[in-house]
């Protein structure tokens, strides 16, 4: 070797330099990793360790008018479990089936759900009994992803009484998720199906708190809490309606169990619904944590329509409940003043041309003035008014009535009422082709039938402006600011009038059977006839009380519940119950 | 004729700070959630860090002539041992189908690898230093290339790469610093710089005519310049046409021998681990003992070869600063007393061995960030292991010996 020590000392040199720099090298590369790229990877070190669960939050509670309970949250568990990887998830649920009924489908959607959040415990149980809970805590060890929390959970005490109005909640869909309607919603979360759960769901969710679990990188869960600071979930202000709960039981209760059909109860001045049913009912507090899908089939093949809302949603002819629509369209006009008399009297039908139209009385009405005819509801009057009107008029007067209008009731999927419109001509010759129909129309429309088909709530809704003063109400469950509209432009006597004739109805008229001792019960029955069945036909009956100064519109119709004063014995009862009248005796006055 | 024992004491001190800064973080490494086998493993380390030191005393009374004594029958030992344990040999870890454990009745003693790097830079001192002039041909390169060959060839075929690549880079610095013109170190290293440039005809050209340059100035004897040259030939334009004959799972082992990151279920994985430890650790590091990245599992080996990303994750780039000082502190000291010592076979061996540490610690610590190969090389100081704790404080024994033999008094420029 050469040793010279000035060879030694360049050399020494070259080598403490290219040490220095492969020093300064490695230090370039540590600061650059720490501190350029800090965030990076601090964010992929935290989200190696921590996964959230979610903290549910109890959803706003429902209270009526008189802040009784309607839905609440009552504590209950929810299962879920964290997984690092698909395999193992499907692994450890495939264990999990031998404590508790889990089922190979429900594996294989925990799974699906796992690829879309792998960060968030899957739902295994999102509801789970105490006792499989307990067998849960005890092997809790032999599932090391395993999350058992409280959960809060739906509930409502009334169950099926409240059904039609509250609507009930179950776990978001996957189609939903796709829906930019449900942005910011995840997996497992409840969300609001029907009713006012999914009308008022963006207040009622709450905002889901989330709690921090540290894994490890085998994915076992390695800490509780405390790795990170948990954000809590904050529940939902209250929801404050207009329901009168213990009208609302007597409702359900009048209906029990063999009726077919929808009543709703309404505050006229302010438009409060009062009461809302749809028979038959479902129990709400089934859905909670996932309904079992027999019970699921049955309720959607079940004939009677338990989840079709018979008040908002199903459309059936009005029948004579529309006769004072026909009357208030040709007041309006000045074509008819109450004590006019037509020129044919009812002798049990009227020829039109080369049809003869019967009056539900084959005996005959005789000669009626328009209060008479209101008070019988003879069909002959009003096909005779009806003609005198005029089919566009009728037609105009209608839906400036509303005959095609939603009600704009705070509940979800409200269907439209059918009704002639646009240039009414037009509406027949598209219907019925140039030549398929004749003047005949005005006929049927001018008694309700024909093409009319009006929800229950929208019935409601026109006599709730009859009972005031010729503004109708929207309807509202949850308390609001109300809403009213003119749809009567009448003079007030002939309001007054037409009061004074639904008022007759009930003391000598078609619904004589549902007088109330004490007040006077005011309103109009209607006997529909209805493509789906000839010979039993939709009972109707709206009306409200007292006559004098209204408190309560009730319209009730019940599905091929024949004659109309079935409805009205059933309304009568109803107004009864609100306003604490002692019931009298019924006058059967059928037939 | 006995000399009064200067002992070089910062170069102990720092070799003691080293040594309680790594059982620090080999019992932090320990501290996980679920226990491991690293959990107890700071009390064992203690353990051999005193038996190392206790031996590194007893080596340091020895003389430098003893040292060169027994280069020779330490070496012959050794290459006995790593023959025998090619056939005998047992794996450890995730390199359990290798053989670099001395096995005997199922207790594992050591790696005799690491016995083999010091009994190296023994031997080769002991060639190279026996010259007078530095050797200036690629035919006198010979010997030194024969004693690094025999158990390298050896080591490789344990297979243990990153042991194979510290004799590399032993060899290649003892000879810069025993005298071999820099040129010639160029032309030795250029086969394997072409094999490496081989998948790239372009690059490759321009390296093969700058290398030509080379040639051309230097003038080697013609036979060698021709056989460099050949050599780089057959590297660039043969080795790609060898490798596309190749069988594809032949190809994959010899990718995975060269570079195991391919296989991302086991190292890939373990480097992006790494880097997030490291990254996650920002300036001040997120304290002693509170490593996520370790504490959960997701470091692997975090007691043994990524020892350096829990320093990384625990202390930030504050700790990961003062360590590397402390490295760059022991390796400029070695290299001062490579170059006071006062004979030519104590300065070969002081030099040689700061060329292990260095090498040691850049491809160690290189690892952690993904800028080098993972080939299991252990960090000095710092990674868990007996045999390579008794290695490591057995060359700061040697080493303070051969600076107290040293001239004292010359300082060089950048010498601390």
């Amino acid at each position: 070797m050469s040793f010279h020590p000035n060879e030694i000392a360049r050399r020494a040199r070259i080598a403490s330099w290219a040490l220095v720099g492969i020093f300064v090298l490695l230090l370039s590369a540590f600061f650059k990793t720490q501190v350029i790229n800090y965030t990076k990877y601090s964010q992929q070190s935290e989200t190696n360790r921590l996964r959230e669960v979610p903290l549910p939050a109890p959803r706003g509670i429902i209270y009526d008018r008189n802040n009784q309970v309607i839905a609440e949250n009552v504590p209950g568990y929810a299962v879920s479990i964290l997984s690092p990887s698909a395999d193992s998830l499907r692994a450890a649920l495939q264990r999990l089936s031998a404590i508790i009924p889990i089922s190979p489908e429900q594996i294989e959607l925990s799974v699906r759900r796992f690829s879309h959040a792998r960060n968030r415990p899957v739902a295994v149980l999102a509801d789970a009994p105490f006792d499989e809970v307990s067998v849960l805590e005890e092997r809790r060890i032999d599932f090391p992803g395993l999350i058992i929390q409280s959960a809060p959970k739906r509930y409502y005490p009334d169950g099926a009484a409240v059904a039609s109005f509250v609507g009930y909640v179950g776990e978001v869909t996957e189609a939903e998720l796709t829906n930019p309607k449900y942005q910011g919603y995840k997996t497992g979360q409840s969300v609001g199906k029907n009713g006012l759960e999914r009308q008022y769901e963006s207040r009622l969710r709450g905002r889901e708190g989330v709690r921090f679990v540290e894994v490890d990188a085998m994915g076992r869960v390695v800490r509780e809490a405390g790795a990170r600071e948990e954000v809590a979930a904050e529940p939902a202000a209250p929801l404050y309606t207009n329901i009168d709960m213990p009208l609302q039981r007597y409702m359900a209760g009048i209906f029990g169990d063999s009726l077919q059909g929808g009543a709703i109860a309404i505050d006229p001045k302010t438009g409060g619904v009062l009461a809302l049913y749809s028979a038959p009912s479902y129990d709400p507090n089934r859905f909670v944590g996932g309904i079992p899908p027999e019970l699921w089939k049955s309720l959607n093949t079940d004939p009677r329509r338990p989840l079709f809302n018979k008040v908002t949603q199903g459309r059936y002819p009005p029948g004579s409940t529309w006769k004072l629509a026909t009357a208030a369209v040709a007041l309006e006009r000045g074509l008819v003043k109450l004590d006019d008399r037509m020129p044919v009297a009812c002798t049990g039908g009227y020829q039109f041309g080369n049809r003869y139209f019967r009056c539900w009385e084959p005996k005959g009405h005789g000669n009626l003035t328009l209060a008479e005819a209101i008070e019988k509801s003879c069909d002959v009057y009003f096909y005779q008014l009806g003609l005198k009107v005029g089919l566009s008029s009728l037609v105009a007067g209608g839906l400036k009535l509303g005959a095609r209008e939603k009600t704009a009731i705070d509940l979800p999927d409200e269907a439209r009422p059918t009704f002639p419109y646009d240039d009414v001509t037009n509406y027949y010759n598209r219907k019925y082709g140039k030549n398929g129909w004749s003047q005949a129309v005005v006929l049927n429309l001018s008694i309700g039938q024909g093409e009319n088909a009006q929800t229950v709530v929208n019935m409601a809704r026109f006599y709730t402006a009859l009972a005031t003063d010729g503004n109708a109400a929207k309807p509202e469950i949850v308390k609001d600011k109300p809403e009213r509209t003119q749809i009567l432009q009448l003079a007030p006597e002939q309001l007054a009038g037409l009061r004074a004739a639904l008022a007759g109805v009930i003391s000598n008229g078609t619904a004589g059977s549902a007088r109330i001792q004490g007040v006077v019960l005011a309103g109009k029955t209607g006997t529909a006839q209805n493509s789906e069945d000839p010979i039993h036909h939709h009972a109707w009956f709206v009306g409200y009380a007292p006559a004098g100064d209204p408190k309560i519109v009730v319209a009730v119709m019940i599905e091929f519940g024949g004659h109309g004063t079935r409805a009205a014995r059933i309304a009568s009862k109803i107004i009864q119950s609100y306003l604490h009248v002692e019931p009298t005796t019924l006058i059967n006055t059928d037939g | 004729m006995m000399r009064r024992v200067v002992n070089d004491w910062p170069l102990i001190l720092v070799a003691l700070l080293l040594s309680c800064y790594g059982v620090a973080m080999v019992y932090s490494a320990g501290q996980t959630d679920v226990p491991t086998v690293a959990t107890h493993a700071w009390m064992a380390q203690i353990r051999w860090v005193i038996l190392s030191i206790g031996l590194a005393y007893a080596v340091s009374r020895a003389s430098v002539r003893f040292f060169e004594w027994a280069a020779l029958p330490v070496y012959i030992v050794t290459c006995l041992l790593l023959v025998v344990l090619l056939k005998f040999g047992g794996g450890a870890g995730d390199a359990a189908s290798s053989k670099s454990w001395l096995v005997i009745a199922g207790h594992r003693l050591g790696q005799p690898a690491e016995l083999a790097k010091v009994a190296v830079i023994l031997m080769l001192a002991r060639e190279l230093g026996a010259r007078r002039e530095a050797p200036r041909s690629l035919l006198e390169l010979w010997k030194p290339s024969v004693v690094v060959g025999i158990p390298w060839l050896l080591i490789m075929l344990q297979p243990d790469l990153g042991s194979g690549m510290v004799f590399i880079g032993i060899f290649f610095a003892m000879l810069f610093w025993s005298g071999v013109p820099l040129p010639l170190l160029i032309l030795i290293a250029s086969p394997a710089v072409s094999l490496v440039l081989a998948f790239n005809t372009s690059l490759w050209g321009a390296w093969f005519l700058a290398l030509l340059a080379l040639v051309l100035w230097y003038r080697p004897y013609m036979w060698e310049g021709v056989t460099l040259m050949l050599a780089n030939v057959f590297m660039g334009v043969l080795a790609p046409i060898l490798w596309e004959r190749l069988a594809p799972y032949q190809r994959h082992r010899l990718q995975v021998f060269l570079d195991p990151s391919i296989d991302p279920r086991n190292s890939g994985w373990h480097v992006i681990q790494s880097q997030v430890a490291i990254g996650s650790g920002g300036w001040i590091g997120k304290g002693f003992l509170e490593g996520t990245q370790k504490r959960l599992a997701f470091l692997p080996e975090q007691h043994t070869d990524f020892i350096f990303a829990v320093v990384g994750e625990e202390l930030g780039l504050l700790g990961v600063t003062i360590a590397l000082s402390l490295f760059l502190f022991l390796v400029l000291r070695a290299v001062r007393t490579a170059s006071n010592a006062n004979d030519s076979f104590g300065s070969l061996v002081a030099f040689g061995l700061a060329a292990s540490w260095l090498v040691h610690v850049s491809v160690n610590v290189g690892m952690t960030l993904n800028l080098m190969p993972i080939t299991g090389i252990p960090l000095p100081f710092f990674s868990y292991g007996g045999s390579f704790m008794l290695a490591c404080w057995l060359s700061i024994g040697v080493m303070v010996r051969i600076s107290s033999e040293g001239r004292g008094g010359r300082v060089g420029e950048l010498a601390i």
